[in-house]
């Protein structure tokens, strides 16, 4: 035999092998995300778990980027057909998401394809709302929530001669305690982690006041924004006030002015409230408190609740049925009790489930770590309005820049916040019309 | 005098241009032809949905003031980012090339930046400004008083993303200045020291115009780079923020297509940005080149 039919051979005989392995194989379920670091080694213990638990299915969990990269790729990947089953997009590409009919395969019909139990009344209704059509049918699998809450920095209260367990409940008590930190020598008062999202999407909802027309959007794509009333440019133009004094400081887009909190620069941060390990691996010269979002006490039914961020795992189509039989046994592995709890509180998201809630409380979790059900009582404060159910809006990723742009212009006194609110509407409605043209 | 080759075979020269057209064709003409025919179009992300929509994304993008802004904050961007990598290469590049001792240690210095990746300068550049943590922002409050802010303050902003691009680009023209400058005559420059020129009057009257074949070719190419080059700098720093004020026309291609999935806009802008290229590349070797001595 020469060397070449020699290698031949070799070949042909490991694809046969490789073929016949094939054939008695599991069925392969294929989950792109966008967890990384620590977050990403869960997400794969999660995956090896159920993998573990069951021998008809293997959940292949692929690391695609941040949330954008993966939504992108999904998205990139379906147009050369060859999309995964299962892809983790974030909260405002929900809109894109659902308005691709022929893309999705909605949970809620997954579910009762593949015959598997389900019942969504088991999830928090906050969580859920956000990713429900109009008549209530779940769409997408809640995996990773979060709300924004509001972080206090104890050690500098004390100094300042506040009490260390009571953080300021409204937004006057707010300005008041800042300047009392202030002449104790703290710089700043205050500042904020994605403000389109804590500051304008979130404060809605915390007072009960649209975002936009049409149930926020979740009723149709004719959809108007509603950012620019009377209530938001008092808040926006007292935060533009405050800006001047350093009694709220502006620190970036996204988390960028959490170092700001870190070294004591701010004495207080709002941000999501899976930011608290960040917080607690930070924190190293002072004790930090977490409260709830402040309100203005002037605004009747503020607070009302709060609304999430964060990613949930859609259902691709194009696949066989079997696959999706364990897309659904898949899913109902990561909603049992214990996967959630467990991630719950390795991460600092929100449990999607009452039960997982339930368990953590019984494992005496929140009792070690005061503050990290905070973001839990804020969703659930109130039965979810039509104002506080969560936002739909097509373009929203754009839209966010565009908000984030004015909120600046407003911040550095190029515009006063009834003209910077005005041209995000008047921007942000141009966007909307677009994706409704494109999309109706 | 050129020496004239002449082929024999009629075949031939097209077989040896074959490899460059099949390079310029799959890369540049086909992706052109792409970017010309979606921004006819109007689509949704998974491209379910396809509709011819004529100019209707070309109406939009220029009834957008902020994309009319995104024009002068592209050109002022793009002249400053030239000038400061040109300027301080130029200098490095002189000062390298009277450099006696341990000249290879210094060129091999100077010429790291340019195997930085434009996303790690940004960020990089990014951090050391960081108004909350960086040293430089540390530096300008606690010497000069002055309060870097880039989260809020659009003009300090620029210069961050000013400085990130031009910085990773300094090595790129020192290389080629530097080469410039050895290929120049030492008996000219030996001449006139004799005839009693000092250093700066023999740069001026000597070695700039004698550079000025390597000036043009850089001109072109930082003005390219900083047009098209810079969006991973601007992505991980600024995003084009605060308001707008560092949204140069090729991030917003990038965030609106690659971000946004407007894939008909981000199209439509690409058409814009392409013929801006090709007007300053034309006008570039038409008025300028003519003023240039090889």
């Amino acid at each position: 035999m020469t060397l070449h039919r020699k290698f031949a051979a070799v070949a042909v005989g490991a694809f046969a092998l490789t073929a016949a392995g094939q054939a008695f194989a599991q069925t392969e379920i294929q989950w792109w995300h966008a967890m990384g670091g620590k977050l990403g080694e869960k997400v794969e213990s999660i995956a090896a778990g159920f993998n573990a638990s069951q021998g008809d299915y293997k959940v292949v969990p692929v690391y695609k980027g941040n949330y954008t990269e993966t939504m992108t790729g999904a998205i990139a990947a379906f147009r050369a057909k060859k999309q995964p089953h299962i892809v983790q997009v974030f909260e405002v590409g929900t809109a894109s998401m659902m308005a691709a009919k022929g893309a999705i395969y909605p949970v809620y019909q997954l579910m009762k394809d593949a015959g598997a139990e389900f019942d969504p009344s088991a999830y928090l209704p906050s969580v859920t709302g956000y990713y429900t059509d109009t008549d209530g049918n779940m769409l997408s699998m809640p995996f990773n929530s979060s709300t924004p809450v509001l972080y206090y920095n104890k050690t500098a209260f004390a100094k300042a001669g506040l009490d260390p367990n009571t953080p300021p409940k409204t937004w006057p008590e707010m300005g008041e305690f800042s300047k009392k930190l202030q002449a104790a020598g703290i710089a700043c008062g205050f500042t904020t982690g994605w403000q389109s999202w804590v500051q304008i999407e979130n404060f809605s909802a915390w007072h009960n006041v649209p975002i936009g027309t049409k149930e926020n959007g979740f009723a149709g794509l004719d959809t108007e924004f509603k950012i620019n009333s009377p209530l938001h440019v008092k808040h926006i133009g007292q935060l533009a006030e405050w800006q001047k004094s350093k009694i709220f400081d502006y620190g970036g887009r996204r988390s960028d002015s959490a170092p700001k909190f870190y070294n004591q620069e701010c004495a207080m941060y709002m941000n999501s409230s899976a930011a608290l390990a960040g917080i607690k691996a930070n924190a190293k010269d002072f004790e930090f408190g977490v409260g709830m979002l402040p309100y203005w006490p002037d605004v009747a039914g503020a607070p009302q609740n709060s609304i999430i961020g964060g990613a949930t795992l859609w259902v691709l189509t194009g696949h066989k049925k079997a696959e999706y039989k364990g897309v659904a046994a898949f899913f109902n592995y990561l909603s049992s009790a214990e996967v959630q709890a467990d991630w719950h509180q390795f991460t600092g998201y929100l449990p999607i489930t009452t039960a997982a809630y339930e368990l953590s409380k019984k494992q005496g979790f929140y009792e070690k770590n005061p503050g990290a059900d905070v973001s839990i009582k804020q969703m659930t404060l109130n039965k979810p309005t039509p104002n506080s159910k969560g936002l739909r809006f097509g373009n929203f990723v754009q839209i966010r820049d565009i908000i984030n742009e004015e909120l600046e212009a407003i911040w550095a006194g190029k515009k006063s916040a009834q003209e910077g609110l005005d041209a995000a509407v008047s921007r942000g409605n141009d966007l909307l019309r677009k994706f409704e043209k494109e999309n109706s | 005098m050129i020496k004239r080759v002449t082929f024999k075979h009629k075949w031939l020269p097209y077989a040896l241009l074959a490899p460059q057209l099949l390079i310029t064709l799959v890369f540049f003409i086909w992706p052109a032809s792409q970017a010309l025919y979606y921004s006819v179009l109007q689509q949704d992300a998974f491209g379910l949905r396809v509709d011819f929509v004529a100019f209707d994304n070309f109406a939009y993008l220029f009834s957008d003031p902020t994309y009319l802004e995104s024009f002068e904050i592209t050109i002022m961007f793009s002249v400053s980012v030239a000038l400061m990598s040109l300027s301080f290469a130029l200098i490095l590049a002189v000062m390298a090339d009277r450099v006696i001792k341990g000249a290879t240690a210094y060129k091999t210095l100077l010429i790291w930046p340019y195997a930085v990746a434009p996303a790690i300068a940004g960020v990089l550049w990014y951090f050391l400004f960081n108004p909350a943590v960086g040293i430089n922002a540390w530096i300008l409050r606690a010497w000069f008083g002055y309060d870097w802010n880039h989260t809020l303050n659009g003009t300090d902003a620029m210069l961050l993303i000013v400085i990130a691009a031009a910085w990773k680009q300094i090595s790129y023209n020192f290389l080629f200045f530097l080469a410039g400058l050895q290929a120049i005559p030492r008996s000219l420059i030996e001449a006139a020291a004799i005839d009693g020129a000092s250093p700066l009057k023999r740069f001026w009257t000597i070695v700039f115009p004698l550079l000025s074949p390597t000036t043009f070719f850089l001109v072109v190419v930082n003005i390219v780079y900083a047009f098209f080059d810079t969006f991973g700098t601007i992505h991980a720093t600024t995003r084009g923020g605060p308001y707008g004020a560092t949204n140069t026309l090729v991030y917003k291609v990038f965030n609106d297509g690659f971000i946004g999935l407007d894939l008909g806009g981000s199209a439509a802008q690409s058409v814009v940005l392409m013929v801006i290229v090709i007007t300053l590349t034309v006008v570039q070797f038409r008025y300028i080149e003519r003023r240039v001595e090889y």
